[in-house]
């Protein structure tokens, strides 16, 4: 039989197919692919134990990753000369997983509205001045919940709860719908100031539609915490899961993931970020400016994933 | 009396079957009441000093408040159908049921997207009166209430099927003894019809309340607090899977609290078709402003529901469509068609087992056992989901087990992650909606029908032919309709069971909608809805044909 991998993604079908279709071209390994929500993949993972067929596990944030592992659902990537090249920060320290593309989370405002000289750390967030002029989705979203566990790191639980707390406070409206949402929102002056993923902003700016387009031209990108510990960022990566019936075709693809030509692929398909530091960014990444990110340990983030639900569960961050 | 308990008795092969059915279709929900007896103390401190007042109130409200408007709208609907003759009647009556084919989550997107304040209506009434954000009062879309009128146009159908059949088979001695009596029609309707009718109206609200309570797709959009959110907040976010097993379990017996005050409210009113064709209701030709306004409440439903919805879809696909439009998009078409069809079959042969078992042996036991599984329904897909995944795993893991001690040979996974897995829990899920059809099919024909015929010398199987197939075929339809287009929306247990490269309309168009590329998400969207109207003309088509009324149709 053909070599082939077999791969449970949390990325979307649309997201990571061509991709895949791409390595199936150069190697002949054919990839299976069964996409959903990551912990459901895990579970599936879990409970199929020593006979599921998964050999690699993506997601779109290292929470899930870390909960993989664990769970004692992977195993040790040996280091080759692509992995080699990942910032340490965006790799496990035993190997279990490593980043494939970065998401940054800065505060996005409306140009016509905001003199963006006034704001340049998320704590202004919360200050009086702000008070229902912010957007942001639901604190069930992934996004915002790592977010907040990084804040837990980087300022304690008990400055993180402040700064929740005063989040809630200045909510513009009840959290609802997605991060394109939240830009709209703005677009439209129902608030002064989100905070979103940069890929929405590109996607909207990529759109073939007319009105998306005007939207998104009306928002400006702002890098918080600039002068200080940096944007927070996630990563999309992948583990090796402990069973993997094809351990050196999945290897293979992994490597491949990793090439300039999939790193860019990345940036010019779904405008995130190369995890690669020497990877060139798009036209359009590079028209949001450079940024400094946050250092912190992603595993953390997973680690205090449940403390993070609960401060919004207290702050009443629907 | 000796030749009738022998009919009964050759089936007492319903004693094996029924519980083992039960048994198999009930594990995944079993497993999650299971975990009651693993008590998160700290988690549910956590939980009801912050969040679970908000889940409970938001889904009881939610779900009566679609239970109040699927009951108006179905019941008016209905009622102008089945009595009332006017321009348009026939056309309507199919219309009606079109928007059963739409996924409420769907519905959701497309109101929102025309709607909200960054919306073009919004926005041009902003632009218009040269108003700012706050300026001006407009209903917020993402609301509770937004929720319940999404929910109702969706499901509305179901309550409307019911009622439509409950009006049209009416006597219409009872009406001629109302008028012989003096009795004012307005009198008549509130006394006499409405009450006949009650057990199919309630019957038609209790499965939208249960697809209420279940919804996830739309209250998450919204960014409501309800049961199913948290569910899911408490398993991904608090990562406590079995904390948000048990909020299942407690979402459940509401669901159980609901189905009993229903079975309270009929069970002392118990009426069986008459079987005699010549009493029906002759429709009333409507003149005046009447003949004007009836057909105008009649489409309203159809214009929220369907038109204005698939238009906005249509907008967006016609930006869209040349990027989706792959020669893969015509697999996953077909994907979700058979995969639809083969679900509604076994659902409805399933139904029939349990439905002429629990007739054939009124006894305690088994009619217990049958409403257990009713109770999949309501619980939201992906609970039932999990639940189907680690029964079958285990099921797996025990085959390879004795495989390995045996033959020395490992067979790998042969439930878990195959189709078979996904018709499993597809019967688990909706066998509801198969059984409340059939049941109201089947509770038509008298027992007493069938004792006649005994007592003619007819044969079980020769009645089942001659008596039960015509009496029950419109339900078993509409049966096989219900679950089809549930099939084809369903969502969450697809995309957790489904074997590798695998894919649906229904993954299709959630994938790119979660992403936020509701444009993208347009062209299967429509297709959903597309295939979904192929059985519901069908069924119309049957349903007029084996109506009493067909005679005086043309």
């Amino acid at each position: 039989m053909a070599e082939q991998v077999n791969l449970y993604s949390a990325r979307k079908e649309a997201l990571i197919k061509p991709l895949l279709d791409k390595f199936t071209q150069q190697t002949g390994i054919s990839v299976n692919l069964v996409t959903g929500n990551a912990d459901n993949l895990i579970t599936r993972l879990k409970s199929e134990g020593k006979y599921s067929p998964a050999d690699l596990l993506l997601t779109t944030d290292v929470g899930r990753l870390y909960r993989a592992k664990q769970q004692g659902l992977t195993q040790a990537i040996s280091v080759s000369a692509a992995i080699a090249t990942v910032p340490n920060n965006f790799r496990d320290e035993q190997g279990h997983w490593l980043g494939l593309s970065l998401r940054a989370r800065p505060m996005m405002v409306s140009v016509d509205k905001v003199d963006v000289q006034l704001i340049a750390n998320l704590e202004d967030l919360i200050s009086a001045e702000w008070k229902g002029r912010v957007c942001i989705r639901s604190s069930s979203n992934i996004y915002n919940q790592s977010m907040v566990a990084s804040l837990i790191v980087q300022l304690g639980e008990s400055a993180a709860q402040e700064w929740v707390n005063g989040l809630v406070n200045n909510f513009a409206r009840h959290p609802q719908g997605g991060d394109r949402d939240q830009i709209k929102a703005l677009a439209a002056g129902l608030c002064d100031v989100a905070i979103a993923n940069t890929y929405y902003l590109a996607g909207m700016l990529s759109s073939e539609d007319e009105t998306t387009q005007q939207q998104a031209k009306r928002v400006k990108v702002i890098w918080p915490n600039q002068a200080g510990r940096g944007t927070h960022i996630n990563i999309s990566g992948v583990s090796l899961a402990q069973y993997a019936p094809n351990k050196n075709a999945a290897l293979k693809l992994i490597d491949f993931l990793l090439s300039k030509e999939s790193q860019l692929w990345y940036a010019t398909t779904n405008h995130e970020y190369p995890v690669l530091p020497d990877i060139a960014w798009s036209e359009l990444l590079q028209s949001f400016g450079t940024f400094k990110a946050e250092q912190v340990a992603l595993g953390k983030l997973g680690e205090l994933n449940a403390t993070a639900v609960k401060m919004m569960d207290r702050a009443g961050w629907k | 009396m000796k030749h009738i308990n022998r009919f009964y008795s050759c089936f007492n092969v319903w004693f094996v079957t029924i519980p083992l059915g039960c048994i198999i279709l009930a594990a995944p929900l079993g497993l999650v009441f299971v975990s009651v007896f693993f008590p998160q103390t700290e988690i549910w401190q956590h939980l009801s000093s912050t969040v679970l007042s908000d889940y409970i109130v938001n889904s009881l409200i939610l779900a009566f408040g679609v239970g109040f408007l699927v009951i108006v709208i179905g019941t008016v609907l209905a009622w102008c159908i089945a009595r009332y003759e006017f321009a348009g009647r026939k056309q309507l009556q199919w219309l009606i049921l079109l928007p059963m084919a739409m996924p409420a989550y769907i519905i959701a997107y497309t109101y929102t997207g025309l709607l909200d304040f960054s919306g073009p209506i919004q926005t041009s009434l902003r632009d218009t009166f040269h108003w700012q954000y706050g300026d001006y009062f407009f209903p917020d879309i993402r609301s509770l209430t937004g929720a319940i009128i999404m929910l109702s146009l969706v499901l509305y159908p179901y309550v409307y099927l019911l009622a439509r059949t409950a009006f049209s088979e009416q006597p219409f001695s009872l009406e001629e003894v109302s008028r012989s009596l003096g009795v004012r029609p307005s009198k008549h309707l509130f006394k006499v019809v409405l009450p006949l009718a009650r057990p199919a109206i309630l019957m038609g609200a209790a499965l939208a309340m249960m697809e209420a309570f279940a919804d996830y797709g739309t209250v998450q959009y919204f960014g409501l607090s309800t049961f199913t959110t948290g569910i899911f907040r408490t398993w991904f976010g608090l990562g406590n899977g079995i904390a948000a097993a048990q909020l299942a379990a407690m979402l459940t017996s509401f669901v159980v609290l609901l189905l009993i005050l229903e079975y309270l409210s009929r069970r002392k009113i118990r009426y069986y078709f008459q079987g005699q064709k010549a009493q029906q209701v002759t429709r009333q030709r409507l003149t005046g402003s009447q003949a004007f306004w009836v057909p105008f409440v009649c489409v309203t439903p159809v214009f929220l529901g369907f038109i204005l919805p698939v238009l906005q879809l249509l907008k967006w696909a016609s930006i869209t469509y040349s990027k989706q439009l792959t020669s893969e998009f015509w697999l996953l078409l077909w994907n979700s068609f058979y995969l639809a069809a083969l679900a509604s079959i076994t659902a409805v042969i399933l139904a029939l087992l349990f439905a002429y078992g629990k007739r054939l042996n009124p006894i305690k036991p088994i009619q217990f056992l049958v409403g257990v599984v009713n109770l999949g329904y309501a619980v939201p897909g992906t609970v039932i989901a999990i639940g189907a995944m680690i029964s079958l795993s285990w099921l797996d893991i025990k085959i390879n087990t004795l495989t390995e001690n045996w033959f020395d040979i490992s067979v790998g996974l042969v439930f878990s992650g195959s189709l078979f897995a996904l018709i499993l829990v597809y019967s688990s899920r909706f066998l509801a909606v198969a059984m409340h059809n059939i049941d109201t099919g089947l509770s038509r024909v008298k027992p007493s029908m069938d004792d006649a015929a005994r007592s003619l010398g007819y044969k079980p199987l020769q009645i089942l032919k001659t008596i039960h197939v015509p009496l029950m075929k419109t339900s078993v339809l509409s049966a096989l309709l219900l679950v089809f287009v549930d099939v084809l929306k369903e969502l969450p247990a697809t995309l957790i069971l489904r074997p590798f490269n695998f894919n649906t309309l229904a993954v299709r168009a959630f994938e790119l909608a979660s992403d936020e590329r509701l444009m993208d998400a347009a062209l299967p969207a429509l297709a959903i809805v597309s295939v979904g109207i192929l059985p519901v003309i069908l069924l119309t088509l049957l349903m007029d044909k084996s109506s009493p009324h067909s005679s005086h149709d043309n």
